[in-house]
């Protein structure tokens, strides 16, 4: 089953002779369950797609579907949803290079606030955080201040932030960056799980060289367009 | 639903508690400039009625006692108790002066007045009235003075008999009641020095001194050294006779002024503090500008300071209104321990100001709406800032 399916996605800044084409007819499609690399030097159209796909930004032409229903088509306007807030609390999630998890919340309301933003009671959005801490093996710290997990705790946390409302996809930007390869590689192997065990899309941005073969598949991005490629898809114990 | 205000606020509780305290000194001081002003209103309104009087009998075409010279004959109060509705009268004298204390100079103000009619002091909190003709004073426990003290005015001694409380003038001096008698030579005598020259320069005026007149230089010297002049006759009203109906009368007959209680606190408080309410009210208001610019940096630093948890909520979903919301509460809550704490340090300091600081419970209640009104007026800045974040900021690239 397809998660997130692009075609033709084109961004464009300004206009006239000063504008610049970010993204130039993107074309991507990537299962439920699946991880994904999305791979470019700087200034390639990455952090515009994946602001495009995180609907933070208005792509300029194009169709994204999410988990089989249209999110944004500029043939009928551009976004179907006006309530963007909503589309990217409910079917979005994210993981950044440093956690950016909310440091006046303990570890488990970092996890427990989206659901409660969606509505849910606090009694299940707490059920639901504790059960995705014991899935990433972070719930001996669920009552722990954010502040006082350790780089790969908060990461962990961040993931179970982004399953928290069971999204299609989640999108990942350069998720590993600032741990050493052992820690990457133990990240991936989680996004590997997770995806797996929840069925979302995982879209992971990355520079990181000793992930990139991890991935089955990869998306290069050069100029506003994309390549896709087969990866290698090693596990933990096959690249140690 | 996650209080995200409560939550922040616990998180730095120190740093919201310190600049809460901080506001808060900051609006003890309105609240004390508030209270200063109410007790000047207070202390006129309490020198009006502590005095047992319901007419003023001043110097016709004056304002008198308290807002101008006021100068009467002291045989005055003879024919207004022939008045009808006049039930009794008292000469009051009033003069404003240092007052000597163990040689320290001590600023009261000196009222002459005459035991048992209106003008003497309300009530006594300690000792006992006057008794004696001379040298006897009850003082206004304001001024510091202790039953027995010995305080100079002018040539003389007088020994403190009694303490009285509330019973200041209308600039705040606490009051020093004095025989009538003591307090018009206090008033209008002279020193020694100039009594010698005066008489000197009589001696020599030769309009006064006519050899074919014998005995008119010693009246005229005589009067030169006696007084017999008040500042001001109080008259208590008789029963079932209206104030204005009496006053009228006196006004008619007798070519003086008459005021009423309530033209007489019209005249304290509307003419006499007003100058110094205005100034008062342009000092509240400036410092309502400054607290209100004090919060609104605050609350906007407090705001920047957490610019990307605010992008991160507002890319995972959580609307404008509960951000907006967040920081609202946050700017009311520090509103509210600035409040406490400014409403806790001005009772605290109130007793220690040298004039009486009067803080109302009406104008607590105005305070807090106001301190209210102006954190959520100033977290408009903040929060417009918040909702201008750019979501993808958190993405970065």
């Amino acid at each position: 089953m397809t998660a997130i399916r692009i075609e033709g996605l084109t961004k464009r800044y300004g206009s006239g002779d000063t504008a610049v084409d970010a993204l130039k007819g993107v074309d991507m499609s990537i299962a439920a369950g699946e991880v994904v690399g999305l791979i470019g030097p700087s200034g390639s159209g990455k952090s515009t797609l994946l602001k495009c796909l995180g609907a933070v930004t208005e792509p300029t032409a194009g169709r994204m579907t999410l988990g089989g229903e249209t999110i944004f088509d500029s043939g009928q306007g551009g976004w179907i949803s006006k309530d963007l807030h909503a589309l990217r609390r409910d079917r979005i999630g994210f993981v950044f290079q440093a956690p950016y998890l909310i440091p006046f919340l303990d570890v488990t309301d970092n996890v427990a606030l989206l659901p409660m933003l969606a509505g849910k009671s606090n009694n299940q959005s707490r059920l639901r955080a504790m059960e995705l801490l014991r899935a990433l093996d972070v719930a001996h710290r669920a009552k722990a201040s954010v502040v006082q997990l350790s780089g790969g705790e908060q990461q962990r946390v961040a993931i179970a932030r982004a399953l928290a409302n069971q999204p299609p996809v989640i999108l990942a930007d350069e998720p590993t960056a600032p741990l050493d390869s052992e820690r990457a590689l133990i990240v991936m192997t989680i996004l590997g799980q997770m995806a797996s065990q929840y069925q979302t899309a995982i879209i992971v941005v990355t520079h990181d060289e000793k992930i990139i073969p991890t991935f089955r598949r990869i998306y290069h991005i050069r100029d506003g367009i994309t390549y896709e490629e087969q990866g290698e898809g090693r596990t933990l114990q096959g690249l140690s | 639903m996650i209080s995200l205000a409560g939550r922040d606020i616990l998180h730095s509780w120190g740093k919201y508690l310190f600049t809460g305290v901080g506001l808060g000194l900051l609006i003890g001081v309105t609240l004390s400039m508030a209270g200063i002003y109410r007790g000047m209103v207070d202390d006129a309104r309490a020198l009006l009625k502590n005095s047992g009087a319901d007419l003023w009998v001043v110097q016709k075409d004056t304002l008198g006692p308290y807002a101008e010279p006021s100068s009467l004959h002291d045989d005055l109060y003879r024919s207004l108790q022939g008045m009808p509705g006049v039930a009794e009268t008292g000469n009051v004298t009033y003069l404003t002066m240092q007052a000597q204390r163990q040689g320290q100079d001590v600023r009261v103000m000196v009222v002459g007045f005459e035991p048992g009619h209106p003008g003497e002091p309300a009530h006594l909190v300690a000792g006992r009235p006057v008794t004696r003709a001379h040298y006897e004073a009850v003082a206004d426990i304001k001024a510091g003075f202790s039953l027995n003290d010995r305080v100079k005015i002018r040539r003389h001694d007088y020994q403190v008999v009694g303490l009285t409380q509330r019973m200041v003038s209308s600039s705040g001096d606490p009051m020093l009641f004095i025989p009538l008698k003591d307090a018009q030579e206090a008033q209008f005598l002279k020193d020694n020095d100039a009594i010698v020259n005066d008489r000197a320069r009589t001696t020599a005026n030769p309009a006064l001194n006519r050899p074919g007149i014998p005995g008119l230089l010693d009246a005229i010297i005589s009067s030169q050294s006696t007084n017999h002049s008040v500042n001001a006759v109080l008259v208590r009203v008789a029963k079932d006779w209206e104030s204005e109906q009496v006053a009228q009368g006196i006004r008619r007959w007798k070519h003086v002024q008459a005021y009423t209680l309530v033209q007489m606190e019209e005249i304290l408080v509307a003419k006499l503090i007003a100058t110094s309410a205005r100034q008062i009210a342009m000092f509240l208001v400036i410092l309502a500008i400054v607290s209100a610019a004090i919060v609104s940096f605050i609350i906007y630093t407090m705001t920047l300071g957490k610019i990307r948890e605010i992008a991160v909520l507002k890319l995972i979903g959580t609307r404008d209104r509960s951000i907006a919301s967040m920081i609202l509460q946050e700017a009311l809550g520090l509103g509210l321990v600035g409040f406490v704490v400014g409403k806790s340090a001005a009772t605290l300091w109130a007793p220690y100001f040298p004039k009486f600081v009067l803080l109302e419970t009406g104008d607590t209640v105005r305070g807090f709406f106001a301190v209210m009104l102006i954190c959520a007026i100033a977290s408009i800045v903040a929060i417009r800032a918040a909702l201008r974040v750019d979501p993808a900021t958190a993405i970065g690239g």
